[in-house]
């Protein structure tokens, strides 16, 4: 990697937490709507994961998906368009803060409903498979995805069909507010992909770097052996699961130990300062040039049209007869 | 014109679509080898081999999901649903899915799929397999609904279903497979949404669709002999429902009786008549009658299952409430 590359990752990361942080000031005026689940201490997740891809390869994922369309290349302004309901958002206003897509990006959505975007994913890999695209479909979802029917249907296809699909478990320890640990028979989400004989591994999702080897390990094995691959991520997030959650199942100083001392931001940080790879100052220069993108991807969010009643039923078909 | 069976017609539907598109493909449970559990897909899986007749395992969830992931990359899925009764475990990918990916995503998700499946009771499998439970899938926008009576409707039908670039729910039903009709040689299309007069009268409007479409051609037979001449209208697509040939013929007798396979409360008849009496109520010259199934779920005896599914009897006693 070039030091731009470098950089861009950390721009990435950057981008999302000042992403997250101005839609919780929105939320807070009333202006999101809705749910909002932030991605704020998970951004070595999804910029690892997606920085490792090709261009042909496809990504899905779930509802905490704001992060994961900013790294597919969504522009910060029309992620933020989208949270505000506008005209100019990815949806156009249809989806808001869950169902964020570009397809032309490769980014085929948030989607909202826990696991039912697994079956999906099998889907989209076996259209790759049936046109010969080597094509790895990078399908994204939380450890509580992983005790619904979806995920095991999905998983069991997926090896029967060999099909091209890297199934990426963020396993940030709460499925809402209930614990792993009080929720799923195995306590590593990895080892329900041994019962599909699907090979698979597990990494510290805090740590950027780490993230990133072990995607590109994981891509180019399913690429290279047309399998299915399942990659635990371990990560953590520093918000409430969405906004107005009482957080009773979780103790502040577990909150604050991630915070402080796993915080992938600040992780990857050091890692630029010690490797040499740029100074602390080019680093606050940066920094001070994603709050001025994000201060005016504000403004064109807010300056937006809405959508128009009249509007209504576009989209409802394709074919109107 | 060759008179052949709803299986055939369906069948030949199929095999045209997928020799006209390489696009086009099957997957299911025992589609392939087995050649489908009403046997529809018979000889596919040595014809077309097993990239283009997939057989899936017992995973209806994952079956329209994956028909809906692979329509998004622009192949055109054909998905079986080996009854509609299995559907409820797909119900989420059906309609939360398939019905709102389009919309959702301001078109940019296209979903050119097809989901066949077989509705109707009559063949003594008890409650959890006999459901006509149609009109729950009618309810949701985003979703196209077609249900034919007729072989011609099903070959014309599902051949523009397939080339639609919409999410299509085809209904089939189990007591018809073997029912033969008229189909014409060569090329069948028949547009989606469009209702079609199947027998012309001048006394009552009988609004229906699917297995009651034959069950009401009966009754009509029988209450000619009697002087009463019954126009049928079938519906043939539950969404979009096309009124316009309802609401013709009601203004041409000022008297309806709607007749579904499945449960009256919340049914097909409570839509239509509500349509009626919105678009048409200066015409009406009696209460509109519905004939439906009773609302026990359907039970294992030949007697009980009978007396709880519509019969020709009832539609005939229904007209003559109005008539």
């Amino acid at each position: 990697m070039e030091k731009n590359d470098y950089m861009e990752l950390f721009h990435q990361m950057l981008l999302i937490r000042l992403v997250e942080e101005q839609a919780t000031l929105l939320y807070q005026q009333g202006k999101v709507g809705g749910f909002l689940h932030l991605y704020i201490g998970q951004e070595a997740v999804s910029t690892g994961i997606i920085s490792s891809r090709q261009p042909d390869d496809r990504v899905i994922t779930a509802y905490r998906d704001h992060g994961v369309a900013i790294n597919c290349g969504i522009p910060v302004k029309v992620v933020l368009a989208e949270l505000l309901g506008k005209v100019t958002g990815c949806s156009q206003g249809r989806g808001g803060s869950m169902h964020m897509a570009d397809v032309n990006q490769n980014f085929w959505g948030g989607h909202a409903i826990v696991g039912a975007h697994l079956p999906i994913a099998t889907g989209l890999a076996l259209g790759d498979r049936y046109k010969g695209r080597d094509a790895v479909t990078i399908c994204m979802f939380g450890d509580g995805a992983t005790n619904i029917g979806y995920f095991h249907e999905a998983l069991n296809l997926s090896k029967v069909w060999n099909l091209s699909v890297l199934w990426v478990c963020e396993n940030n320890h709460y499925g809402m507010g209930t614990s792993v640990e009080r929720a799923s028979a195995v306590s590593e989400i990895r080892q329900k992909a041994e019962g599909y004989l699907i090979p698979n591994s597990r990494v510290d999702g805090m740590d950027l770097m780490k993230v990133r080897e072990a995607a590109q390990t994981a891509i180019d094995t399913v690429r290279t052996n047309k399998t299915p691959y399942f990659l635990e991520v371990e990560t953590y997030r520093f918000r409430g699961h969405s906004m107005g959650d009482p957080e009773r199942y979780r103790t502040s100083e577990e909150v604050k130990h991630w915070q402080t001392e796993e915080d992938p931001i600040g992780i990857y940080h050091k890692y630029l300062v010690q490797n040499n790879i740029a100074s602390v100052e080019e680093i606050t220069e940066l920094e001070k040039t994603a709050e001025q993108e994000v201060e005016a991807a504000l403004q064109f969010a807010e300056s937006s049209p809405e959508p128009l009643p009249e509007d209504l039923y576009k989209y409802l078909y394709v074919d109107v007869e | 014109m060759p008179r052949i069976t709803m299986r055939e017609a369906i069948s030949q539907a199929l095999w045209e679509e997928m020799e006209r598109d390489p696009d086009v493909f099957i997957l299911g449970e025992e589609v392939g080898l087995w050649g489908g559990s009403y046997a529809v897909t018979r000889g596919f899986y040595d014809h077309f081999g097993t990239d283009r007749v997939k057989d899936t395992p017992i995973s209806e969830a994952t079956i329209v999901g994956a028909a809906i992931g692979a329509a998004l990359t622009g192949l055109r899925p054909v998905a079986e649903l080996m009854t509609i009764n299995f559907a409820f475990s797909a119900f989420e990918h059906i309609v939360n899915q398939a019905a709102k990916l389009h919309y959702m995503f301001a078109g940019q998700m296209v979903l050119p799929m097809v989901i066949r499946t077989v509705s109707g009771g009559g063949r003594q499998l008890a409650a959890t397999h006999s459901q006509t439970p149609d009109v729950i899938f009618a309810h949701f926008p985003g979703l196209k609904v077609v249900a034919p009576g007729t072989p011609e409707d099903a070959k014309g039908l599902l051949k523009s279903s397939i080339r639609s670039n919409d999410p299509i729910l085809f209904i089939e039903s189990a007591t018809l497979y073997s029912s033969r009709g008229e189909v014409p040689d060569g090329e069948v299309l028949i547009p989606i949404g469009k209702s079609k007069v199947q027998r012309v009268g001048k006394d009552v409007t009988i609004v229906t669709y699917s297995k009651m479409l034959e069950t009401s051609m009966k009754a009509a037979d029988q209450l000619a002999q009697e002087g009463i001449e019954a126009e049928i209208v079938d519906l043939r697509t539950l969404r979009p429902l096309d009124m316009e040939p309802v609401i013709a013929s009601f203004k041409k007798t000022n008297r309806a009786v709607i007749v579904e396979e499945g449960w009256r409360s919340f049914g097909i008849g409570a839509e239509v008549a509500s349509r009626i009496y919105e678009e048409a109520f200066d015409y009406l010259d009696a209460p509109i009658q519905r004939v439906a199934q009773k609302e026990v779920p359907l039970p294992y005896n030949r007697t009980l299952e009978q007396f709880a599914l519509p019969q020709v009897e009832d539609v005939i006693r229904a007209v003559k409430e109005v008539a």
